[in-house]
């Protein structure tokens, strides 16, 4: 079933890009979403997932509202941290919901 | 040979699924092609990461090409630690084969030595002429050898070195510390900023502090810089040298070396006295790397590369991208690893946007975390956020955004470490 759905995804998606100009609107703002989670990417990982026995966090599966809610917390000071205190004080709400939903939508 | 090419461009043509079979495909293409839609020149941190994200954002639709001559990466962030001796090369090195077997890069082991903008081509030292649609240029930092007169021959004679690129001059420097005896001094010339790694000099020089405190306790660290104070993390690494290299470390600022002599083992300046050392380690100061000075793209004094930052279009060069260290950096835009990474990214998402008729994203973001070690296990860092800003055109630090450690500490001596296996692995697995 998944393999199925994969297929007709991969077979759209390369229709798509090989039309010049016929992208999608939800094809373009999943780039930008990626564009701006790989900003997490250079600490936490390629599609949030570290290297093997990493003290810093995968984010890949990672729960929405769990992300959502640590990201605030860091920002707000609730949270202790050694840098993402100021990290998540360059970030909107809108962007923290944003990588938060696009994380959350990855395999572990 | 045939069969496989087809192979490769029917599962290219399979989008997303075709992915995992592409890579298999251009694992074993060892050509060059006469034409890719994406050429990178530079495998550091800027081209790597630049190379393999066009391949991921674009769901492995973009073929790529990466020009880079070396096999292995060496990470010049830990590279201090090499030095020092708490790390080995080992410890730094990663193999580029990854970009080509796991992401289908195709990695061409060459320089450019010509980038034709108006026939959209680049032209490698071995002969091989490349067409491109999109050229991203990542060439890192060339010495400004005319600045320190005596400094190029002393350096291509091995006598004065500046291991600021990791590599095999960052064994050198550290056989030269390793040779001298206790009671000798190390002395390393920091260039008016801006240069490669604000924090760099003043790390190096902790990390050389803490190699002679174990093992040469008698001999000293100088640190003569062309600047007025500490570049970066001033008050942390003064209060850490103050505290744990008393004696052994001093800074002198305003320190503008001028001339180098080898045989004397001595460096003059501007308007200081002159200095001897038995190990000097002198850096000069710095440009766009090499390809982007011939090329017309460091179009700012001659030195820097002006962009449009947006998509880090050169304003010199239409469908000529360039990024990491040569860029003239927006306000507060340290020239960084980390920051050159960030930068790949940007390029990667405008570049498969363009080529893929999408609009590029009107919002883009930098980070930057530098780690510096300040011995072997405690660290302090420095980061910040870059937003782009469209009234302004350019990246601004986002107000109340990043900041410094505490103090130095372990726990980010343990970060330090995981950022640079994260990073390496995110810019080349």
């Amino acid at each position: 079933m998944r393999l199925k759905t994969q297929l007709v995804v991969a077979v759209l998606s390369g229709i798509a890009a090989t039309a010049a100009g016929a992208a999608t609107p939800q094809e373009t703002i999943k780039l930008h979403q990626r564009a701006l989670a790989a900003t997490c990417a250079n600490c936490h990982g390629t599609e949030g997932r570290t290297t093997d026995g990493s003290a810093i966090p995968s984010l890949a599966g990672m729960p929405r509202d769990y992300m959502v809610t640590q990201m605030k917390a860091f920002r707000e000071g609730t949270r202790p941290a050694t840098v993402m205190h100021q990290i998540t004080k360059g970030l909107t709400n809108q962007q923290i919901e944003s990588v938060s939903t696009y994380f959350s939508s990855l395999k572990r | 040979m045939m069969k496989r090419r087809s192979f490769v461009q029917a599962s290219l043509a399979l989008g997303t699924l075709g992915s995992s079979l592409s890579m298999v495909g251009c694992a074993t293409t060892g050509n060059v092609p006469a034409k890719a839609k994406v050429v990178v020149i530079g495998g550091g941190y800027g081209g790597a990461t630049a190379a393999k994200y066009v391949r991921m954002l674009s769901n492995y639709q973009i073929d790529v090409v990466l020009v880079e001559p070396n096999e292995n990466f060496i990470s010049c962030p830990v590279s201090n630690l090499v030095i020092g001796g708490s790390k080995t090369m080992g410890d730094i090195t990663t193999p580029y084969d990854n970009l080509r077997g796991k992401h289908g890069v195709i990695h061409a082991r060459d320089m450019v030595s010509r980038i034709d903008a108006a026939k959209k081509t680049v032209t490698l030292a071995g002969g091989a002429t490349i067409g491109y649609d999109k050229l991203i240029v990542s060439p890192g930092i060339d010495m400004m050898w005319s600045s320190i007169e005596g400094l190029q021959t002393a350096s291509a004679a091995g006598q004065i070195l500046q291991a600021w690129k990791a590599g095999p001059e960052t064994v050198a420097l550290r056989r030269q510390l390793e040779d001298m005896p206790d009671g000798g001094v190390y002395a390393i010339a920091v260039p008016l900023a801006p240069y490669r790694c604000p924090p760099g000099p003043y790390e190096r020089a902790s990390q050389v502090a803490s190699y002679f405190k174990k093992a040469k306790p008698k001999s000293k660290v100088l640190i003569l810089d062309a600047n007025p104070d500490v570049t970066s993390k001033g008050p942390l690494f003064k209060k850490f040298w103050a505290e744990n290299y008393a004696g052994m470390l001093e800074f002198r600022g305003n320190h503008k070396a001028v001339a180098v002599d080898a045989r004397s083992k001595t460096i003059k300046f501007e308007t200081s006295d002159d200095v001897k050392a038995d190990v000097l380690n002198v850096l000069p100061n710095m440009s766009a790397g090499a390809i982007a000075m011939q090329s017309g793209l460091a179009n700012v004094n001659n030195r820097w590369c002006n962009v449009d930052y947006l998509t880090f279009e050169s304003t010199a060069a239409k469908d000529v991208h360039v990024i990491g260290d040569s860029v003239l950096a927006a306000p507060l835009m340290p020239k960084s690893g980390h920051m050159a990474n960030s930068h790949g990214k940007v390029v990667a998402a405008a570049v498969v946007a363009q080529l893929s008729g999408m609009d590029v994203n009107p919002q883009p973001l930098l980070t930057n975390t530098c780690y510096s070690f300040v011995n072997d296990k405690l660290v302090v860092h420095v980061a910040s956020v870059h937003q782009y800003v469209a009234a302004e055109k350019t990246f601004k630090t986002v107000a109340g955004s990043g900041g410094v450690s505490a103090a130095p500490n372990e726990l980010e001596g343990i970060y330090a470490w995981n950022w640079a296996q994260n990073i390496w692995a995110d810019t080349l697995l």
